[in-house]
């Protein structure tokens, strides 16, 4: 086993051995590209500043309760990134994961016996505990200093409701990835497409070449009850690119209806890909197989040869089979979603968000860790796997363990990319969780027009 | 009292309290038994609760209060307390979305408990007194230990699809293939799939069935058994006409407990397709509003819905068993 | 459970069994001579048991494998040679967290035994109530317990927890067994109920004439009588508790959590480490499946067989 080191920076008081040793005990293991060490060294502990805890007072052998949908493997890296801050307070951070939490939190705030603090998977869960349950605590003001300084004002926004600052942001996503195999295209003579014209005309030049179950794109929304999610993204992201942010946030809050013709185009500009059986769905079937493929297996074919290329998220980089390498030389890797031109970069993005339920003071100088750029730093050097980034910008990419973390990095931090938040976590729940997550798996599965899938979601919003 | 309520990581103190646990119970009910027992002639409604007392309690507060308070929830609009009468089943018998799912839970109550009686029935006909009744009757059991969900990711794997030209991984699909027919999209094929769907349910179920049924079989006395085959009663006929109206009451009994289970499970459903092309069910479509759209006041309509469907069971199972009484 | 209550030739109610039925065995080799029936019984079997199988060979498959072949593939490949076995999905499943798989274990034992002991007294009690004494109301009640079988356990999650947050009990395994009781009890009454009334009234009877009361008459003449019942029914409350993740899940917490929790877990935050879960499945099965085993012999013998056919 490896030891954990967290790539030593910032300010302040060094810290006392015992991370290397409590480490241990977890099993999280992390490289960073400090040199020195390699693998295995003890070298130098990730350090922060104990001093920004101080003023909450003696914490020492307090507990805080966090309850999240992290689970295996990504939670052991949560976990340990929580190991600075309980060095410096000695407090303990007591970790829940669950897959059924976005159930079971408001059973368990109805109940009266709420978590200390709540990782909230998406926006929508944020303003649900706000208005219907009237649950979470407004962020303390170390927090909101916490977000104004390290986060875009836009991220700031996510976390609001109604004018009032609740949730910190945490880890970001970026979801504008087209992934595919950098020997394939080489082999083939392909580029990396930089415009949407681009990437329709390779499309086609690799249609032609058709061959059994081979086509250019794979794609795959089945994903237990949350099926039809990977088909909203990219929905999104057509809107982001034909229609543009602004009208891409009149969609979202409704201030145009779900089924204007803007709304439709960008669902055709999905379908020239999506719904045409010459460019669909390479390994897995015909269009229809869309909608039960699962999404974490969707974009195998790739591996196998029988698909190009396969849209998915940053985080899609974990899905991969293990010994999958994942790299510009790799395996697998992946490029930018191009938009019309070169000029723009519009991203869609989404992430998790920190709600607190107490407001004991240990359960708020957490809060202030979580949202600091020191958990940010401890997060990216814990997870030694990559397949992680955050739009926290006093995080250094340097701490990044992945070259495509890296990527994923430079495009939030880039000066072009408008980012915009996934639509559908933002949509009330009976359109971004219901009617829009089935009306596109019934967009594959049956010949309903778009016309009519987008007027049925259009008739569900409350 | 801080180590009767709480174990903490400690093994030992967790079966400790396990034991603890038992043994309280047991001193409890030993002293309940002794009170009936105490007086000579007790009133029969003393020693009636006596008996039935603790279930009764229990059940009081732990489903009859909630039940009560889910009835007058289905008034409310959402988590409000404004009230909108019958708005929640309006919607309900009005949707298209819902009418889907209550035309598909009645299919699912009218066939699936009957399909699993019936093979448990058949089933345990077949292997009873046979040379290998205990490993088959084990190999039937044997879906029942798995968990719903568990099941369900199997079946998803029996139908799982992939397209002509690539290897099939799906041991339906493969068969379709290796029979000379193209590999077909099961769960995309309405209504086909709310029925293949079921067969996970009856999957687990028969296994239920037959266990109970095979008792009532085995209960069967000889002496009728012996008098029919005297008469020349033989193969299908004993089937038929011995041994299926021994078992009649036990045959209602397990129809009536797998309906009802049919009527509360989601898990198979939400597993296998989240309830989209056109397969949800009442009990699916309550848990979607209840805990993922956080519309308590819709969700509590469907649950009463359930209770309503129930209703015309429990009137059945009654009357049956008034029969039962009479004979007896 | 039958229509006929047939001649009892002695109220002795506890009588080996044995003999009767191996002689019976021996008469009645009827069903399995027919081919046909034959043909059918194992055609179900087979049915029943292959994608068991299925999964438990996909359980030691490695991760590509198990998405880009199907299983029965692994029989061809391992005559010639090349069929790819591992441990390592079980190896995941078993110590891939922070958290030991014995405590999941001992957790379920802890939360799964009371959690059927419990219940199942308590019902065989209510039923032999609802039977054989004859109080007001009884037949009302009785349809009323019955009819409770259909409220959704989800309904009764916020009000019970609650109720355990306000008397300060939460996240204890009391909460676990006091819910799990509750749940189990309108099945396990009515079942259970059935069997009773089953008894032939002419033992009861015979017993109070011997100067027996109700709790005598419960333990010396119901309890010997139903234990097939009781057995087939720990059985099914015993798997259900087992495999329960709901409760585990709403009433529980860190430190009560059983092993099914555990194998939830396994799917992964975005749910697509189905290979893991497959291993953890056979892992939770394991203890079901030796308790069937272990009590099968108690129900195959028969509801009653002692007794009635003496």
């Amino acid at each position: 086993m490896r030891i954990q080191k967290f790539g030593s920076r910032r300010r302040g008081i060094a810290l006392a051995a015992g991370i290397a040793s409590t480490a241990l005990v977890l099993g999280a293991c992390a490289d960073t590209d400090e040199g020195s060490g390699g693998d295995g060294g003890d070298a130098e502990a990730f350090e922060i500043d104990c001093a920004a805890y101080e003023e909450f007072g003696d914490l020492e052998g307090t507990t805080v309760t966090v309850y999240t949908t992290i689970v295996e493997p990504e939670a052991e890296t949560q976990q340990a990134s929580y190991e600075p801050f309980e060095e410096c307070t000695g407090v303990t951070v007591e970790y829940e994961g669950s897959r059924e939490m976005e159930a079971q939190l408001p059973v368990r705030v109805q109940a009266g016996n709420p978590p200390d603090i709540a990782i909230l998977p998406q926006p929508g869960l944020l303003s649900t505990l706000v208005n219907e349950y009237d649950a979470v605590l407004p962020a303390p003001e170390q927090v909101e200093a916490n977000v104004d300084e390290f986060w875009s004002e836009d991220w700031k926004e996510y976390g609001t409701v109604d004018g009032t600052f609740y949730a910190a942001p945490l880890g970001s996503n970026v979801k504008s990835f087209v992934w595919y195999s950098p020997s394939m295209f080489a082999d083939a003579g392909y580029e990396i497409p930089e415009t949407w014209d681009d990437l329709i005309t390779l499309t086609e030049t690799i249609a032609e070449g058709n061959e059994g179950a081979t086509r250019p794109w794979c794609a795959g929304v089945e994903s237990g009850d949350a099926t039809g999610w990977p088909a909203t993204d990219w929905i999104e992201d057509m809107v982001l690119r034909s229609a543009g942010p602004e009208v891409y946030d009149q969609w979202v809050s409704h201030d145009i209806p779900f089924d204007d013709p803007q709304i439709v185009e960008a669902f055709d500009m999905a379908g020239e890909i999506l719904k045409n059986p010459d460019h669909v769905n390479g390994g897995l079937g015909g269009v229809d197989s869309i909608a039960t493929a699962s999404w974490t297996d969707a974009g195998y074919p790739i591996l196998e040869g029988n698909c190009w290329m396969h849209r998915a998220a940053n985080f899609y980089a974990t899905q991969w089979p293990e010994g999958t390498e994942v790299g510009p030389e790799g395996d697998v890797y992946a490029f930018y979603l191009p938009a019309e031109t070169t000029d723009e970069k519009p991203t869609l993005v989404a992430g998790e968000f920190i709600g607190a339920f107490t407001d004991r003071p240990e359960v708020e100088a957490f809060q202030t860790y979580l949202s600091s750029s020191d958990w940010a730093n401890a997060k990216a050097a814990a997870t030694p796997a990559g397949g992680w980034v955050s739009a926290n910008n006093g995080m250094d990419p340097e701490n990044l363990a992945t070259d495509f973390d890296k990527l994923s990095a430079e495009i939030l931090a880039d000066e072009a990319t408008v980012a915009r938040f996934d639509g559908s976590d933002l949509m009330p729940s009976a359109v971004g969780t219901d009617s829009f997550w089935s009306g596109m798996t019934e967009w594959f599965a049956s010949d309903r027009s778009t016309e009519q899938v987008t007027s049925d979601i259009e008739k569900s919003w409350p | 009292m801080d180590w009767l309520k709480y174990a903490g990581d400690d093994p030992v103190h967790k079966l400790l309290l396990m034991l603890i646990a038992i043994v309280l119970f047991v001193v409890l009910m030993a002293i309940i038994l002794f009170v009936v027992d105490r007086p000579r002639n007790p009133p029969r409604w003393f020693v009636g609760f006596g008996f039935t007392g603790i279930a009764l309690l229990l059940l009081l507060a732990g489903l009859v209060y909630p039940a009560l308070s889910t009835i007058w929830t289905s008034f409310l609009r959402r988590n409000s307390g404004d009230f909108v009468g019958l708005d929640n089943y309006v919607r309900a018998f009005t949707e298209p979305q819902f009418l889907i799912v209550l035309g598909n839970t009645a299919l699912w109550v009218l066939v699936a408990p009957l399909v699993a009686t019936f093979l448990g029935l058949v089933y345990a006909y077949l292997v009873d007194r046979s040379r290998f009744e205990k490993i088959a009757k084990g190999l039937v059991f044997l879906p029942m230990a798995i968990s719903m969900v568990g099941a369900s990711i199997i079946w998803k794997f029996v139908y799982e699809f992939k397209p002509q030209g690539v290897e099939q991984t799906g041991v339906l699909n493969q068969f379709m293939v290796w029979l000379g027919g193209e590999p077909q999209q099961w769960l995309l094929s309405r209504p086909l799939n709310t029925f293949l769907i079921m067969v996970v349910f009856v999957w687990i179920q028969t296994g239920f069935a037959m266990t109970l049924l095979s008792a009532s079989i085995k209960a069967i006395p000889t002496d009728i058994t012996e008098a029919a085959r005297l008469d020349g009663v033989s193969g299908f006929g004993m089937f038929w006409r011995i041994t299926i109206p021994s078992i009649r009451p036990a045959l209602i009994v397990v129809l009536t407990t797998i309906a009802m289970t049919t009527l509360k499970t989601f898990d198979i459903v939400r597993t296998m397709t989240a309830g989209q092309f056109d397969t949800s069910i009442v009990a699916l479509e309550f848990y979607d509003q209840g805990f993922r759209q956080n519309d308590a006041g819709m969700a509590a309509a469907l649950a009463v819905l359930l209770f309503v469907i129930v209703v015309p069971v429990v009137v059945y199972n009654v009357r049956q068993q008034r029969k039962v009484e009479e004979i007896r | 459970m039958t229509t006929t209550t047939p001649q009892m030739p002695t109220p002795q109610p506890v009588r080996p069994a044995s003999s009767g039925l191996n002689e019976r065995a021996r008469k009645a080799r009827k069903a399995l001579s027919n081919p046909w029936a034959s043909t059918l019984a194992i055609v179900i079997a087979i049915i029943w048991t292959v994608p068991t199988v299925g999964l438990l060979v996909t359980s030691f498959r490695p991760e590509l494998d198990i998405r880009t072949s199907g299983w029965w593939t692994v029989f061809g490949d391992a005559f010639s040679g090349e069929g790819v076995f591992s441990l390592r999905n079980y190896e995941t499943a078993l110590f891939g967290s922070s958290t030991n798989m014995i405590d999941f274990f001992v957790n379920s034992f802890v939360v799964t035994l009371p959690a059927v002991f419990i219940p199942i007294t308590i019902a065989l009690l209510a039923a032999y109530g609802f039977a054989w004494i004859d109080f007001k109301g009884r037949d009302i009640l009785f349809i009323a317990v019955f009819a409770l079988q259909i409220v959704p356990i989800q309904i009764t999650l916020v009000p019970l927890l609650s109720a355990y947050v306000d008397f300060n009990i939460n996240g204890t395994f009391w909460t676990i067994w006091l819910s799990h009781s509750i749940f189990a009890l309108p099945l396990a009454i009515f079942l259970l109920h059935n069997f009773m009334k089953d008894v032939p009234r002419s033992l009861v009877e015979a017993a109070r004439v011997d100067g027996a009361g109700h709790v005598k008459i419960f333990f010396q003449v119901m309890l010997p009588l139903l234990t097939p019942a009781i057995a087939a029914f720990g059985i099914f409350q015993f798997l259900w508790v087992w495999n329960d993740l709901l409760v585990a899940l709403v009433m529980g917490d860190l430190r009560t959590f059983p092993l099914t929790v555990r194998i939830a877990e396994l799917a992964g935050s975005r749910g697509g480490d189905w290979h893991v879960l497959s291993a953890g499945a056979f892992i939770s099965m394991v203890v079901p499946v030796i308790v069937f085993l272990a009590l099968q012999r108690y129900f195959v013998r028969g509801m009653l067989a002692g007794a009635v056919k003496g």
